[in-house]
């Protein structure tokens, strides 16, 4: 098989760390080569940040080069838009209909973007969801993630059981319960 | 068959540093290198430590490899520069039990104020160096390192980069060694470094280096295919050569300090057009041109940044990226978050209109739009002995209207001594020490003044205000971070005071765990002004609506900083 390239971008503290986490431990799963390169430190604070996950038979560089993302999972509106350009031309987003300003936003010195999915869907296929409100919803606001994560199962390789046994094994143990069940919420049978 | 695990290329050098035998590790946290001690600290045969800076952990880590065990200090590449001082001379000493230095690179500064190359370091300290291309060599290297640390009695740098302390990848796991402690042996010859001895011991380095050199390493290998076209690579590089180039000659080189000139010069014999591809400084292309060899490097490839395989695809084969250009979005830069302590102190500044001489840190964001108070930021510690520098410079009214601003760790690290040198040399500046309880900004770990060590025991906190006073300082004032007024007032009064104050303000980091927040803060919409404020702080959880009022967010914890700059009582504190 090709090597899949999966991007997962969001907002620094939005739990991308985690979510590599769970692709990784699916790819692995799955006997695949995988590498996966994050973003620690200062950019975490707020900032928008980037998590390459790549799987096949043998990977050799750990980032995804622009154009050529299978999948684009953001966790945030203009997160999508910011890294839409990594996508190849039948790449797919997966896209939490949710905003959140950046801080040039909120001084008024830039204005967030209209028709970000309108924007997005005359390029590429989008799948979008507002996990934010689902998870909050289910009464675990910071499941968001997972609920996206299941969202995009869709276009991934691995089978539910496969998802569900992973987010069992990375997941804090108190926790596994609620991510299992937003991960459910995002999944498309 | 053995056991495979995805792990961090940080994770994957306390495993190789494990595996090996280590017994002692030193560091300083720093991105990216933190997670090595993070690590490190989970396997139990290993005493793992944060010293309060890197010159302390590479001295720690030679104590323990003098006194016959295996050792790791690990640091980003500015802390290098920190611990240069023993690193030089531990060259000349050598070591009892094999010493590894892990120091990561930070090309593209993704946490970082300057990208230097640790590898010109350890070339003007005599060390050699080994350099990993994914996490299962980092692993094996770090092990490789060991070895080659006592055969050649030398410390040892294993040199990475974010990009690949921060990628994962598949590592296969081994058994643990154990070492006999190596029985101490008087030498003073060796490991006292006055002028006489030192004077012997420095040939013996520079044999040790040649030696090196010259030693058949299975990690610098000559991969043969298309021999029109040859690179020279290493780390991450080399795996864009792979990704761009799959049939390219590549002589990867695992060690990159000496170099391995026989077989740099039997490759370059045998291939067309020789390139060398390395990230940062030309450090491979200087020596192998200054052995007569014809090689294209910087004058393609840039000093700055990460590189790619589309850099190789541009200017090699003369694709450019074919990708369409990236859509126009705002940017998002890092910031504060809610309820940082930082904020509110960043706001008495502003409102005081006070210069701030900064410091390494999360506060270096301060100075970043909106808040813009801090001024300066160069080096851990570098706040309080520029401010001391600026008054010496220009007199004591000069800096009226100046203080530096200092986090606890920094102050601990390096920041303890600068204010030494303002107390000692009668300075009459303001410090102002932001105790947030913790190192922030990479992610929470502990240090002399938090009461915890890395492997989680209660020890006694240094008391930072008693710590002031013991330097000389008389006056010491502890403040609560939020309490903006009394802050104020306190500003005021010690710039303008005629002597050396610190100023301690104090709440925890917000992310800092075991903390609740049971309130937040509200906007009343019927009472607002829409004057803006509230805004000037910068928050993220305020957002500015289409009709000009505010809206608070759910990520709000209550601090009250924007409710204390409303005039109109339209924020109102309530129960979450």
């Amino acid at each position: 098989m090709a090597t899949k390239n999966i991007m997962i971008v969001g907002v620094g503290g939005q739990g991308t760390l985690l979510t590599s986490r769970i692709l990784g431990g699916l790819a692995v799963r799955g006997g695949y080569d995988v590498k996966l390169s994050e973003v620690h430190g200062m950019a975490q604070r707020g900032g928008s940040v980037v998590t390459f996950v790549r799987y096949g038979e043998k990977v050799a560089e750990p980032v995804v080069e622009e154009g050529q993302a299978d999948v684009l999972v953001a966790f945030e509106r203009l997160e999508a838009l910011r890294y839409a350009h990594f996508l190849k031309e039948d790449g797919v987003v997966v896209v939490n209909d949710h905003r959140i300003d950046p801080i040039t936003v909120v001084t008024g010195a830039a204005g967030y973007p209209d028709g970000i999915l309108a924007r997005l869907g005359a390029r590429h296929k989008v799948v979008s969801l507002d996990a934010t409100a689902v998870a909050a919803a289910m009464g675990a606001p910071k499941a968001f993630n997972v609920v996206v994560l299941g969202l995009a199962a869709q276009f991934l390789d691995f089978s539910r059981e496969d998802w569900l046994a992973v987010i069992e094994a990375v997941v804090p143990p108190k926790t596994v319960a609620v991510n299992k069940q937003a991960f459910e919420a995002g999944y498309k049978k | 068959m053995s056991d495979k695990a995805l792990m961090l290329g940080n994770e994957a050098i306390a495993r190789g540093a494990w595996e090996a035998g280590v017994k002692v590790s030193a560091a300083y946290p720093g991105t990216p290198s933190t997670e090595i001690s993070e690590s490190i600290v989970k396997y139990k045969e290993v005493y793992a430590e944060w010293a309060p800076n890197e010159k302390v952990a590479v001295e720690v880590a030679l104590g323990a490899s003098i006194a016959g065990v295996r050792s790791l200090a690990s640091m980003k590449h500015v802390g290098l520069n920190v611990a240069a001082d023993p690193l030089f001379t531990a060259s000349y000493t050598g070591v009892g039990g094999g010493m590894v230095l892990v120091a990561a690179d930070d090309p593209g500064m993704y946490s970082s104020q300057n990208e230097q190359d640790s590898r010109m370091v350890a070339r003007a300290a005599l060390v050699p160096v080994l350099e990993p291309s994914d996490s299962a060599e980092a692993k094996e290297f770090t092990k490789l390192a060991y070895e080659l640390s006592e055969r050649f009695d030398t410390p040892v740098m294993v040199r990475t980069t974010t990009r690949l302390s921060h990628s994962q990848g598949l590592v296969e796991l081994g058994e643990r060694v154990e070492p006999a402690d190596k029985p101490y042996e008087r030498d003073i010859a060796k490991y006292v470094m006055m002028p006489v001895n030192a004077i012997r011991r420095h040939p013996i380095v520079e044999e040790r280096m040649k030696a090196l050199s010259e030693e058949d390493l299975p990690v610098n290998r000559a991969e043969y295919g298309d021999l029109s076209i040859g690179f020279v690579a290493s780390g991450i590089p080399y795996l864009y050569v792979k990704e761009a180039l799959p049939e390219a000659s590549v002589l990867k080189l695992g060690m990159v300090n000496p170099l391995p000139r026989k077989l740099i010069e039997e490759f370059a014999a045998k291939v067309g057009k020789l390139y060398i591809f390395e990230e940062l400084e030309p450090v491979i292309e200087e020596q192998v041109r200054s052995w007569g060899i014809p090689a294209v490097g910087k004058e393609l490839f840039t000093r700055q940044g990460e590189y790619s395989a589309a850099l190789l695809r541009d200017r090699i084969l003369h694709q450019p990226a074919t990708a369409r250009p990236a859509d126009d979005a705002p940017a998002r830069p890092p910031i504060l978050c809610p309820g940082c302590p930082h904020r509110s102190v960043f706001t008495a500044l502003s409102q005081l209109k006070l210069h701030a001489a900064g410091d390494i840190g999360c506060y270096t964001l301060g100075a970043v739009a909106p808040l813009s108070v801090v001024d300066t930021t160069v080096c851990m510690g570098s706040s309080i002995s520029t401010l001391h520098g600026m008054e010496k410079g220009r007199g004591a009214a000069y800096v009226k209207d100046w203080v530096a601003v200092i986090g606890d760790s920094t102050f601990m690290h390096t920041g303890v001594n600068s204010l030494m040198n303002m107390a000692y040399n009668r300075a009459t500046g303001t410090v102002v020490v932001l105790d947030n309880s913790t190192t922030g900004m990479t992610g929470h770990q502990d240090h002399p003044a938090t009461g915890k060590t890395l492997r989680g025991e209660a020890v006694p906190a240094i008391d930072i205000a008693g710590l002031c006073r013991a330097l000389g300082v008389r006056r010491v004032h502890e403040v609560g971070a939020f309490d903006l007024e009394a802050l104020k007032e306190l500003l005021r009064q010690e710039t303008a005071a005629d002597e050396l104050s610190v100023v301690i303000a104090r709440a925890p980091c917000v992310l800092l765990k075991g903390q609740t927040f049971p309130n937040r803060c509200r906007e009343v919409p019927d009472k607002c002004k829409k004057c803006g404020a509230c805004l000037k702080p910068g928050c993220p959880s305020l957002t500015r609506l289409p009709e000009k009022n505010i809206h608070i967010d759910a990520m709000c914890t209550g601090c009250g900083l924007c409710q204390r700059l409303c005039k109109f009582g339209a924020i109102e504190t309530v129960a979450r």
